[in-house]
């Protein structure tokens, strides 16, 4: 289905632009914002990228381990919570949505360190 | 200027974060540009009202001649879509509306809410668990699913009552959503954006107009000064000290 140009348009002007591009597979930081009380500060998720949905209203999903439990976030790319992302590292990945790695744990769930941006060049 | 309404087309839904960060379904609707074809007068027609055109690329040679003749007379371009909305008398300062004055979004700078008026999806002959929202038979245990079941008693009073609900055709009525909250409006490409669903299919015509009864100013009217009692108590306690 195609996407109707006015709403093209518009999604062009509600999104994001101050985020980093980050692929699935990354090792990145959430910096998001909280609210306690009247004072904002900010809390760090740092987790893999394990999926990506794009378009007007697309999320990314960050995993990280706490304590051994599996914890994921959703963070949708034009929401305020998130106030930045910092990329820390990248993994070799072979497609698109790691949900395999949520069955993994340990040593099996190790992935290879790539560096993607001299790669490409 | 002022007329109550202007027509819209129904152009698609997506979300956008507030200055909260909290997130809002949102329907964009493309309002206008619209032209005044024709003005009633309680005079000649009975009632007052402004019949108002949607300004779109529309080929002439598509017009039946009875629309072009009429169109003729206020010099409009050739469009397709036609309504009646109302005409509010004019403030000082103002000029009454007359025929061939442009309606645009602007119509609703001071509006918080909208109503909207458009032409629901047509699900075709429909049964009633989808029309009427019946509950159905059990899923399993040798019975039917979706049947209504008994329409009423026996040989007293051995006709069924009317306004019985039965299955038939659903959907393509005429549907008002009322007090849809404006989210945004878009002057040089005509948007409007509303909070919530809007009747219909993309593309499809719906009228817009002022709220007929929007919702009473009152604590948290806006969405921003709702004040959660508990913590509202608190945040007093903490002052009293």
């Amino acid at each position: 289905m195609s996407i109707h140009p006015v709403m093209q348009r518009l999604a062009e002007k509600l999104k994001r632009t101050d985020l980093p591009e980050f692929a699935p597979g990354d090792q990145v930081r959430v910096q998001v914002k909280i609210k306690e009380g009247d004072k904002e500060r900010l809390q760090a998720f740092e987790g893999l990228v394990i999926a990506i949905n794009k378009g007007a209203q697309g999320t990314f999903t960050v995993r990280k381990m706490s304590f051994g439990q599996g914890v994921e976030r959703i963070f949708p790319f034009n929401s305020k919570v998130v106030d930045r992302v910092e990329k820390i590292r990248s993994y070799r990945v072979r497609r698109a949505k790691l949900f395999y790695i949520r069955s993994l744990r340990g040593k099996a769930a190790r992935l290879k360190e790539v560096d993607r941006e001299h790669a490409k060049a | 200027m002022a007329v109550t309404g202007i027509i819209g087309k129904k152009i698609g839904m997506t979300q956008v974060f507030d200055e909260k960060g909290e997130v809002h379904p949102i329907t964009v609707l493309q309002a206008g540009p619209c032209v005044v074809t024709q003005l009633k007068t309680a005079a000649k027609d009975g009632y007052d009202a402004a019949q108002i055109g949607l300004v779109e690329f529309v080929k002439a040679s598509n017009l039946t001649k009875p629309m072009t003749g009429h169109l003729k007379k206020t010099e409009a371009p050739p469009m397709r879509e036609l309504r009646e909305v109302g005409v509010l008398a004019a403030k000082e300062g103002e000029a009454e509306v007359k025929a061939g004055d442009r309606v645009l979004v602007d119509l609703f700078a001071e509006d918080k809410f909208v109503d909207v008026i458009g032409t629901s999806k047509g699900r075709g002959f429909a049964g009633v668990v989808r029309r009427h929202g019946f509950g159905g038979g059990p899923k399993s245990h040798g019975h039917m699913f979706q049947v209504q079941g008994s329409i009423g008693a026996s040989s007293f009073p051995s006709r069924v009552f009317p306004g019985q609900r039965m299955p038939g055709h659903f959907g393509v009525d005429q549907v008002t959503v009322r007090n849809l909250r404006i989210r945004g409006v878009d002057l040089e490409e005509n948007l409007l954006m509303v909070e919530g669903a809007v009747p219909g299919a993309k593309d499809g015509y719906v009228l817009i107009s002022k709220p007929k009864a929007p919702p009473r100013e009152r604590r948290g009217f806006g969405g921003s000064g709702t004040v959660d009692p508990l913590k509202a108590s608190k945040k007093a306690s903490a002052k009293k000290k």
